[in-house]
């Protein structure tokens, strides 16, 4: 069961959809209500970095699977500007557009694990699993 | 689309029923000002029982618009926020810390007729 399921984010309704495939699957795959409201919260905050800072990109989301653990995987990639000092941008409030600067490191706190690999000039990619207890 | 905005006396009450994107959240926080200013309203209950998720964008424009009413001489109480929402809202590190909750609107309520009349 490693199916993928993805949203092309290029507007704020794209952010809408993305949480709501991301709900969906969380439920599907037996996860709890707050459980459901982390992964949700964390799809929200990467689907609009992409809106804002990338004007375009794609949030997947899939069943993951890990010694005997079972989870939900989301994928976000965007071809955008990329991003210079990773290690900024995790600093909670840290933001370039007047925001609050919850963002990124909100989605390493809701999250169990958390990557974000990204090239200057040439985009993004975040992954983040939460598994199910 | 539009959050319907509620007068009961000198009241606003506005209940928050529909999945929040940036346009209707930024379309309500306009909306309230300009009803604050056509009604004289002295305390609004935003109540967000409904609501499933809150993202940062969403937690920005909500304290925003307690910080715009209360310029505007409106006191806000928020009201039935889940226990899911405020775990995943100090998860984000925001913890909403001046801005006024109650449990219920019956209890927000409540807190505006103490603070208004007291
Ligand atoms: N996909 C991306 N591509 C390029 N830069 C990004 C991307 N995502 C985030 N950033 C940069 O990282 C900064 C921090 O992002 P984060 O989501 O933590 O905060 P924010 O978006 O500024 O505010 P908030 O999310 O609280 O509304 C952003 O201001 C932006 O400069
Ligand atoms: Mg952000």
């Amino acid at each position: 069961m490693n199916i993928q399921s993805c949203v092309e984010v290029c507007n704020e309704w794209d952010i809408v959809s993305a949480r709501q495939l991301g709900r969906n699957m969380a439920k599907e795959l037996g996860f709890g209500n707050v459980d459901q409201a982390r992964i949700t919260t964390a799809i929200s905050e990467l689907a609009r970095n992409i809106y804002l800072y990338a004007g375009n990109g794609k949030i997947c989301i899939e069943a993951a699977e890990k010694m005997g653990k079972r989870g939900l995987k989301i994928i976000a990639t965007d071809n955008g500007p990329g991003i210079k000092d990773i290690r900024k941008v995790m600093e909670d409030g840290y933001t370039t557009s007047g925001g609050l600067g919850a963002g990124l490191p909100g989605v390493k706190r809701l999250m169990d694990e958390f990557m974000i690999d990204s090239v200057v000039g040439s985009g993004t990619e975040i992954i983040a699993t939460k598994w199910l207890r | 689309m539009r959050i319907p905005i509620l007068k009961l006396h000198e009241y606003l009450l506005i209940t928050i029923q529909v999945e929040l994107d940036d346009q209707t959240a930024l379309q309500f926080q306009e909306d309230l000002l300009n009803k604050i200013h056509d009604t004289g309203a002295k305390g609004v209950v935003i109540d967000l029982t409904s609501v499933d998720m809150i993202d940062s964008f969403i937690a920005k424009v909500l304290g925003d618009v307690v910080r715009m009413s209360k310029l505007m001489g409106a006191q806000v109480v928020l009201t039935g926020i889940q226990p899911a929402v405020a775990i995943t809202l100090i998860d984000l590190g925001i913890s909403m810390r001046e801005v006024p909750t109650a449990l219920d609107l019956e209890q927000g309520l409540d807190k505006l007729r103490l603070e208004l009349e007291g």
